[in-house]
């Protein structure tokens, strides 16, 4: 267990080293961004220029900036936005980080669900016309572009049939149900292939060979002894999952007018916003390190054989 | 006891007379040493087995296709793809000699009858736009086959500094082990600890927009899988018999890496490479339909699809064409690389 903690220790030191250089790196960047803040800068008198500039702390000199942003990245403050009337960007990014969580836990959940259902299927029906058909599945969720995805669900669903709103948002499941359709095929498509993978490798082991010669069906077989087996190398594919919905949100909150990180994002990096771009780039980066972590802790804790085998290599 | 005197009644039930045996002529056994299947070699042996799944095969035609037409775009493309026919905005598609509602060039756009738009805008007879024009007036197939021209051009140049870089980086870590291969790989930790999306759009937005951007944007993250892929294969390969006997020989690591390694890591290579591409051309799609893509008036199949969407309530066929071929391209390209790996994967070998 101390190994196992001597482990854990060095996973979050470097979990802290990368999320600095991460902040240090996008500072720097933000240094070398062609444009400045304010949209008309040739109708401003020098003496509003210097005025502004002070107000925004950009008088100082570049490491008394970066000295500042790291300072204030400690206790929570990601500075303040050039758009939006000045407003801090950690309430900025605070009251659109609802959304986005909402859709991102609905999308994994429902993706995940159906994509576990369809690979273990997949997997029992092996080399068979429900199995091509599953497989084929998976290819075009994992082929379509999701905004490619969305618009079409938007086109089918909201615009021909009616049954859901065009894009609008008000938290409610009505305005949520297509992008999270949107969001989750990526999950399923991820998810399914990879229990697939999976199931056909646990499937021939030999404690499913002796459950089925005990006298259990095959199916009780697959989803008693199976599935659990198979769910456990599932956690390695959240971390890339994660990233393939933040990437996805950005057009899918678009695509649907959702008031949340991404379309925050998109907005921010069409009007030179720096401080809220490097706000979303920390914060997704911080959330990509600890879904990492946690991933990686999880997988310690459900398959001890992870642990011993850390403990003795590393 | 007992089984002696079974032995010895078999002795005695089996009598040999010369007669009963032939001679063996003498190649007989060169012949069964034979081996009777040509002899083939690991590419050969692969793509045996590619030609085995049909999948791959038509994905593999369809690629071609779509690549002889992107690449010939400045030869065959019916107008150019930046010149604005003013007033001839917005066109439905239009086919010589095809007459189906749709294809001929009347629309119901706005409700009511269905009309003939080209008559209506002015357009003087035998003006075809096979796919229509755009809301600028610019003909579509001319916009989609340089589109699809950029798009693929930013794809292959993408997975090509990965495949460079990755390999490089995943054979020196893999080879040289020990110290050198820690700090490699701690750097690496770090590095997959950023979100790509993040990495890329930083650095569009420090660089000039343009194509070159977005390959160096898109080769800045892309090759950390490579280099894993190939540190790991190097590791299992280097304690191989034929690698020490190499390296006993006195043969230099330059050598043995380009000699020995890279030939045997060639499948992974192949593999890796091939579903690096389709995640490039998707990123591209992905930056251009949110507005840091391809500047204007260059055309990716990102951007054309961004345009279409802009009108795609009313004007849909401007947004589903070049979205059309974007899907068919990954699709293609993720069959072929599941193909692919299939046949390269020697546990797969029947």
């Amino acid at each position: 267990m101390n190994h196992y903690l001597k482990y854990l220790g060095k996973r979050v030191f470097y979990m802290f080293v990368t999320l600095f250089l991460i902040a240090s790196i996008t500072f720097f960047l933000s240094k070398l961004l062609p444009g400045t803040p304010y949209t008309n800068q040739e109708k401003l008198s020098d003496q509003q220029i210097e005025i502004m500039n002070e107000q925004y702390g950009l008088n100082e000199p570049t490491v008394v900036q970066y000295g500042i942003y790291m300072g204030g990245l400690v206790t929570g403050d990601l500075g303040t936005s050039f758009q939006y009337d000045n407003t801090p960007v950690t309430k900025l990014l605070s009251t659109r980080i609802g959304p986005s969580l909402q859709l991102g836990f609905q999308a994994v959940v429902l993706g995940t669900f159906f994509g576990i259902i369809l690979g273990v299927i997949s997997a029992m029906k092996q080399n068979t016309w429900i199995d091509t058909s599953a497989t084929f599945v998976a290819i075009l969720g994992r082929s379509i572009p999701n905004f490619v995805f969305a618009v079409l669900l938007q086109l089918i669903f909201a615009v021909k049939l009616g049954w859901f709103p065009i894009a609008l948002w008000n938290g409610g499941f009505e305005s949520s149900v297509l992008p999270t359709l949107a969001l989750a095929i990526g999950p399923l498509a991820d998810s399914a292939r990879f229990i697939r993978t999976e199931m056909v490798d646990v499937l021939s082991s030999d404690y499913i060979e002796l459950a089925r010669a005990k006298g259990l069906s095959r199916w009780i077989v697959a989803f008693k002894h199976g599935v659990r087996n198979a769910l456990i190398p599932l956690l390695t594919i959240l971390g890339p999952m994660a990233v393939a919905l933040m990437t996805g949100s950005m057009v899918v909150e678009n695509i649907y007018a959702i008031p949340g990180i991404g379309e925050q994002f998109v907005k921010s990096i069409l009007s030179n916003d720096y401080p809220t771009i490097m706000g979303v780039t920390i914060l997704y980066s911080a959330m990509l390190v600890l879904i990492i972590l946690v991933v990686d802790i999880m997988y310690g804790i459900v398959d001890p054989r992870i642990r011993v085998s850390s403990e003795g290599g590393n | 006891m007992e089984t002696h005197d079974h032995n010895a009644t078999i002795n005695e039930k089996t009598k040999f007379s010369p007669d009963m045996f032939e001679k063996a002529s003498g190649a007989s056994t060169e012949d069964n040493e034979k081996i009777s299947a040509p002899s083939l070699s690991f590419l050969q042996d692969s793509w045996r087995r590619l030609k085995k799944n049909k999948a791959a095969v038509i994905s593999l035609g369809i690629l071609l296709v779509i690549m002889v037409l992107a690449f010939s775009a400045p030869l065959i493309s019916p107008h150019s793809p930046y010149t604005q026919y003013s007033g001839q905005t917005s066109l439905p598609p239009k086919i010589p000699g095809i007459d189906i509602n749709g294809l001929n060039g009347t629309t119901t756009a706005g409700g009511g009858e269905r009309f003939d738009k080209y008559a209506q805008v002015g357009a003087e007879e035998g003006t075809y736009y096979i796919l229509g024009t755009d809301s600028l007036g610019r003909d579509l197939l001319s916009r989609i086959l340089y589109g699809t021209r950029v798009s693929l051009i930013i794809a292959f140049a993408a997975a090509f500094f990965d495949l460079t870089f990755g390999v490089i980086y995943g054979l020196v870590s893999g080879w040289k082990g020990g110290r050198v291969d820690n700090v490699m790989q701690r750097i690496l930790e770090i590095l997959s600890g950023v979100p790509n999306l993040v990495v890329v759009i930083l650095t569009l937005l420090v660089l000039e927009p343009g194509i070159q951007a977005i390959i160096i944007a898109l080769a800045i993250t892309g090759w950390i899988p490579m280099a894993r892929i190939v540190r790991a294969q190097t590791l299992k390969l280097k304690n191989q018999e034929y690698i020490l006997a190499a390296q006993t020989l006195g043969e230099s690591s330059i050598k043995i890496a380009l000699k020995h390694l890279i030939s045997n890591l060639s499948g992974v290579i192949i593999i890796q490479t091939m579903f690096s591409i389709p995640s490039a051309i998707f990123f591209e799609a992905f930056l251009s339909f949110i507005g840091i893509g391809i500047p204007a008036p260059l055309a990716s199949l990102g951007t054309l699809i961004n345009d279409g969407y802009k009108t795609f309530q009313f004007l849909p066929h401007i947004m589903w064409y070049p979205a059309g071929v974007l899907c068919v391209l990954m699709i293609s390209f993720n069959l072929l690389a599941d193909g692919l790996r299939d046949a390269f994967d020697p546990k797969m070998k029947d």
